[in-house]
């Protein structure tokens, strides 16, 4: 287990070199330069800019830079917030987001996990229905029209909601359920469907034959051993969230680091849009290593060699 | 699902309907079983008739999509105008019908491109084996490592606006899943005793390759690809909405969800139609790729019950 661990996080520093070189051979055929501006400025200026920033080295010297840099922590320079680098702009969105996702996580663990245990435990009947058809439909929206509907109807119709923003619960209400839903409702399928499945076993039917009470069976019995699915189902969506969605961040008004982003990406700010990539792919490479990781302590059968 | 392809793979009888099954059947078989599922088949017509939509649109929209009108501005659905006008008094059902173009080119074309690039890298690293295998699924890895939709941004930036450019980017963006899963499915394949048996008996590569492996991988292919066709309109709607997608005046849904939030408060109609269209989209693909799946793998099928 431990070599299996230390190897897939030996495994993610060639993987994530690869994706700064791609990032960064990208970034370089970008057409036009970071001191394009609508008045040119003079060819003396643009010298020194050029070698204050290392800009006029040769690219390989470039990247090593960058490599180096980013090694440190430092991102590189945002072209469109001049007061702060990348990563500064990456550190005051990210408590917001990650909370967001967190709450976002929270919510579909709970509600996915109920709906599904409902369903299954009540087969054939209204609530099980009920169900598969939520999950169903919630499934395939994606966040972003799901918000849309949420705002058309607690903000434009209820007035029970403000459209957006950051601070207050009511705030967080529409954003939660916008980038909860989906997960949700794929939580609650999953969930639905392995406890149906654990319930025709063996194992079951002889608890039931020797007289346990439902609940017993139903917790010691089913539950856990029908969680495991789940678990897979569940943890890459805690990458998914915990990144956060910059388009649902962009529709609340959140100002996570996907807004952030997003106004960047609007500025044509290319430094940001790079370090923005890398450290995507490392928090979700990571996150999802430790996912892989958790796996093995829920479920003893798990071996990773 | 997960659990079944732990417990099932092997151990139930593949042989159940391979006895009985008269060859070449295996297509008509899975048609059969796709018509007999209601939700797919509703899925399945959803999508045909955006497809309709899509290719009819001249002679379908009433108005001209890009035409302005100041005296309509912000107007209600009335008979004039089905789902009524945009703020700039553009027709928001022709809109609608015009953006079906975008969105459906958009789901074919990325699709394509994802199949052009993924269905060889997969087929040939799996075949070659070894060092080839190696070295390109190390490629697969870092292109799988970046976040999607950021990739596509990057990308984006390079290319340019052109909307074949978009097109591009999100296939460029989304092949190393394709890669994965085929090559996945060709290793598997190799290993079975019918084409063991067929090599034996002195099948030359061509023949193991395009009779028996093509047509028994093919299954999964098709299913990722119209699993891969909503996410590639919901990629382009998003990166519409934020702003660097389908620059106008083409129009796509993305693009009239943007417009329409600006006014959402005073006017949610303008934003209703395009996010409908969006959800109705996403659902007739799931249904369909549900059902798909239900009919190329009855085993799946087995499963989810």
């Amino acid at each position: 287990m431990w070599r299996y661990a230390v190897r897939r996080l030996l495994w993610i520093i060639p993987v994530l070199l690869g994706v700064s070189l791609v990032t960064f051979l990208l970034m370089h055929a970008v057409p036009g330069g970071p001191w394009d501006q609508e008045k040119p400025l003079a060819p003396q200026v643009v010298q020194n800019l050029n070698r204050r920033y290392g800009l006029d080295r040769p690219i390989w010297q470039q990247y090593g830079m960058f490599l180096a840099r980013a090694l440190r922590g430092d991102l590189g320079v945002s072209y469109s917030y001049q007061d702060r680098g990348v990563t500064q702009i990456i550190l005051s969105g990210l408590p917001i987001t990650a909370s967001l996702g967190a709450l976002a996580f929270a919510f579909a663990v709970v509600a996915g996990l109920g709906l599904g245990m409902a369903a299954a435990i009540k087969q054939n009947t209204p609530v099980d229905y009920l169900s598969v058809l939520f999950a169903t439909s919630f499934a395939s929206i994606p966040g972003f029209v799901l918000g849309i509907f949420l705002l058309i109807l607690f903000s434009a119709t209820l007035h029970w909601l403000p459209t957006g923003g950051w601070g207050s619960w009511k705030q967080l209400v529409m954003p939660v359920l916008a980038l909860g839903a989906l997960p949700a409702a794929y939580t609650a399928r999953i969930t639905r469907a392995s406890m149906l499945e654990v319930l025709n076993q063996d194992y079951v039917r002889t608890a039931r034959a020797k007289g346990l009470p439902e609940v017993a069976i139903q917790y010691r019995h089913v539950l856990k051993n029908a969680l495991i699915p789940v678990l897979t189902v569940l943890g890459p969506y805690l990458a998914f969230l915990v990144t956060g969605s910059f388009i649902v961040e962009s529709l609340f008004s959140v100002p996570g680091v996907g807004r952030l982003f997003v106004q960047g990406v609007f500025a044509r700010d290319y430094g940001l849009i790079m370090g923005s990539v890398l450290f995507y792919a490392a928090a979700i490479a990571l996150l999802n290593l430790a996912v892989d990781l958790l796996y093995a302590v829920v479920d003893p059968r798990i071996k990773y060699a | 699902m997960e659990v079944n392809s732990q417990t099932g793979g092997r151990g139930r009888p593949d042989a159940e309907g391979g006895a009985r099954r008269p060859r070449r059947s295996l297509g008509q078989l899975a048609v059969q079983r796709l018509l007999g599922n209601r939700l797919a088949l509703v899925g399945g017509v959803v999508v045909l008739a955006f497809v309709v939509l899509a290719v009819l649109a001249p002679v379908i929209a009433p108005y001209d999509p890009a035409k302005q009108n100041y005296l309509a501005l912000n107007e209600a659905p009335s008979r004039a105008h089905l789902f009524g006008t945009d703020n700039l008094g553009r027709d928001i059902f022709s809109r609608l019908v015009y953006g079906a173009r975008t969105s459906v080119s958009v789901g074919v074309i990325t699709q394509l491109i994802i199949l052009g690039i993924g269905l060889p890298v997969g087929a040939i690293a799996a075949l070659a084996g070894r060092r080839t295998d190696n070295l390109l699924m190390r490629l697969v890895d870092v292109v799988y490592a970046f976040p999607d939709l950021l990739l596509i941004i990057l990308l984006r930036s390079i290319f340019g606006g052109s909307i074949y450019m978009i097109f591009l980017a999100i296939g460029l963006a989304g092949w190393s899943d394709m890669a994965r899963l085929v090559r996945g499915q060709v290793l598997s394949l190799k290993e079975r005793e019918y084409v063991l048996a067929a090599v034996a008996l002195g099948a030359g590569g061509r023949e193991v390759l395009g009779r028996h492996l093509l047509p028994n991988a093919i299954g999964p292919v098709v299913v990722a690809v119209t699993f891969g066709v909503p996410r590639a309109i919901f990629a382009e709607a998003a990166l519409s909405y934020i702003g660097v997608g389908v620059r106008p005046p083409t129009p796509s849904w993305g693009t009239m969800i943007q417009d329409g939030t600006l006014v959402i408060s005073a006017y949610p109609h303008e934003v209703v139609s395009p996010a409908l269209a969006i959800a109705l989209l996403m659902l007739a693909f799931t249904f369909l790729g549900d059902g798909l799946r239900d009919a190329l793998d009855p085993r799946s099928a087995r499963a989810a019950r």
